[in-house]
């Protein structure tokens, strides 16, 4: 059967059925792209504010940098179809499967992050013990090895998406990791701004706004490089998604530039509106991938345009 | 009339995702799901370019046709082809299974009927020619089959420098938002 509405390119399909079956993967997923963008840049701006005596920031950092990944990593057991099984993922480690690298990534990421917000969150008595004096000791060398991986735990997750043959996810394969840093930088400073005072907060504001403009100009050249497949990102409830974290991430940025130095409320309004703009993001995100993969015509065009530009162009 | 087999790719884009090493290529080169080892994480149904694969609802974990693995290690034919009274279905060694779809095309296009064609038999294809594949009378998207599927793997080289350069960036910028801070 041939659809051809007007308007619409030339495809056929077995009467509108999609060819790919649909990602199995909910919200739960988004809600861990944000969280471990958002414990990844919370680990950067921890580390940076322990090296430039930023108490306030470091503080809330860090165990945001704690909190986020325990409740990203509930949400990534939960989404799992057998969850009482999620330590399957330790059998192997597979260079051809993002998720494998993944969980090593998240490995060896995580117990730095757990020492670095130890030593903020232990009480008195605890600290004067020989534990946590040691705790208190490797906090900053493990605040630092964890941002080190950070930047890594940021941008798998971005690959993990393309390495599918999800159009909307694998087209996207050079913008994906730039927009997933830079949301992770806009989150991390959105928090950065709630939990620390104006006057420490320049790096967390800074940081934002970084990832503000990173991100807008990798979504722009997303949806115009990609054409067809573009249209998964731009309409829908992906578009939907997508305009909303735009609009927040918009007005959380000139919100923090505007008033983020002067007024701690505008501040912590800000960083609301930018922690809601990464949330959303991921959703779009997540949204076009599923949008795309349940439409064949987003299958079957871009590859009918591939095999005529080889019958064309003949391979050498 | 199509089945919806599993193709047995080559170059199988579940197998490559597949983080726990539940799927794995079998003696016979197909691809099959251990049960006792899925943790139904799914990736594998987003990597399959033919959407094959898929999560059973209850059940959690991926299934997929596994060519009939216990009877093949039994020295059996795959219920399918044993089943079919037209052999329309047929299974043998893969070289000797290409060679008979190329004469029975070449067959068809004498009698006139030149739009048979075959579909999953190139080896040089995007996932490295499948091993269960078809004769088809139109073009492959009309029976529900993506026209030139390719294993995402292809581009995962590519896909990790992008990331590279994503994360140094964002490394960067972290690090210049402190430089700059100590000077006010």
């Amino acid at each position: 059967m041939t659809d051809r509405p007007s308007g619409e390119p030339a495809y056929a399909s077995y009467y509108g059925r999609p060819i790919l079956k649909p990602p199995v993967w909910k919200d739960d997923i988004a809600y861990y792209f944000f969280l471990g963008g958002l414990s990844a840049g919370s680990t950067l701006l921890g580390a940076g504010a322990d090296q430039t005596d930023r108490p306030a920031l470091r503080r809330g950092s860090r165990v945001a940098a704690l909190g986020s990944l325990a409740l990203g990593g509930y949400f990534l057991v939960k989404d799992l179809g057998r969850p009482e099984r999620f330590h399957h993922m330790l059998r192997v480690a597979k260079p051809t499967s993002p998720m494998s690298m993944g969980t090593w990534l998240l490995t060896a990421y995580g117990p730095g992050v757990g020492i670095a917000a130890a030593s903020e969150l232990m009480p008195r008595r605890i600290r004067r013990t020989t534990l946590g004096r040691l705790i208190d000791g490797l906090a900053r060398p493990a605040g630092l090895a964890a941002a080190a991986i950070a930047p890594a735990v940021a941008s798998y997750t971005a690959v993990l998406l393309s390495q599918t043959a999800v159009p909307a996810w694998h087209e996207s394969h050079e913008e994906l990791p730039f927009i997933f840093t830079a949301s992770a930088a806009v989150s991390a400073g959105g928090l950065g701004m709630i939990v620390a005072p104006p006057h420490e907060a320049a790096p967390a504001r800074r940081l934002a706004m970084f990832g503000a403009i990173i991100e807008l100009f990798a979504s722009r050249r997303l949806e115009s490089r990609l054409g067809l497949v573009g249209e998964a990102f731009s309409t829908g409830e992906a578009g939907r998604d997508l305009r909303r974290a735009s609009t927040l991430t918009a007005v959380g940025t000139l919100g923090s530039v505007l008033l983020g130095r002067r007024s701690r409320a505008a501040a912590v309004a800000s960083g609301v509106a930018l922690l809601a703009g990464g949330l959303y993001e991921r959703l779009g995100l997540l949204r076009a991938g599923t949008a795309s993969a349940t439409d064949p015509k987003y299958t079957v065009a871009p590859q009918r345009q591939r095999l005529e530009s080889r019958v064309n162009e003949p391979r050498e | 009339m199509a089945s919806d087999v599993c193709k047995h790719c080559t170059h199988a884009g579940c197998l490559d995702v597949c983080p726990t090493g539940a799927l794995f290529r079998t003696e016979f080169g197909t691809v099959v799901v251990q049960q006792d080892i899925c943790n139904g994480c799914g990736y594998c149904v987003s990597a399959c370019p033919y959407g094959v694969i898929e999560r059973r609802e209850g059940d959690g974990r991926a299934q997929k046709c596994t060519l009939c693995y216990d009877r093949l290690k039994d020295g059996l034919e795959p219920a399918c082809a044993k089943a079919c009274p037209t052999d329309s279905i047929q299974f043998g060694v893969l070289d000797e299974l290409r060679d008979r779809a190329h004469a029975r095309v070449e067959r068809l296009h004498a009698d006139g009927r030149t739009e048979a064609r075959l579909y999953g038999a190139d080896p040089n294809d995007g996932v490295g020619g499948d091993g269960a594949f078809f004769l088809l009378l139109d073009e492959p998207e009309v029976y529900g089959l993506p026209p030139d599927p390719v294993v995402p793997t292809r581009d995962l080289p590519r896909m990790w420098r992008y990331a590279g350069a994503a994360a140094l960036a964002f490394f960067g910028a972290a690090v210049s938002a402190f430089v700059e801070g100590r000077r006010r």
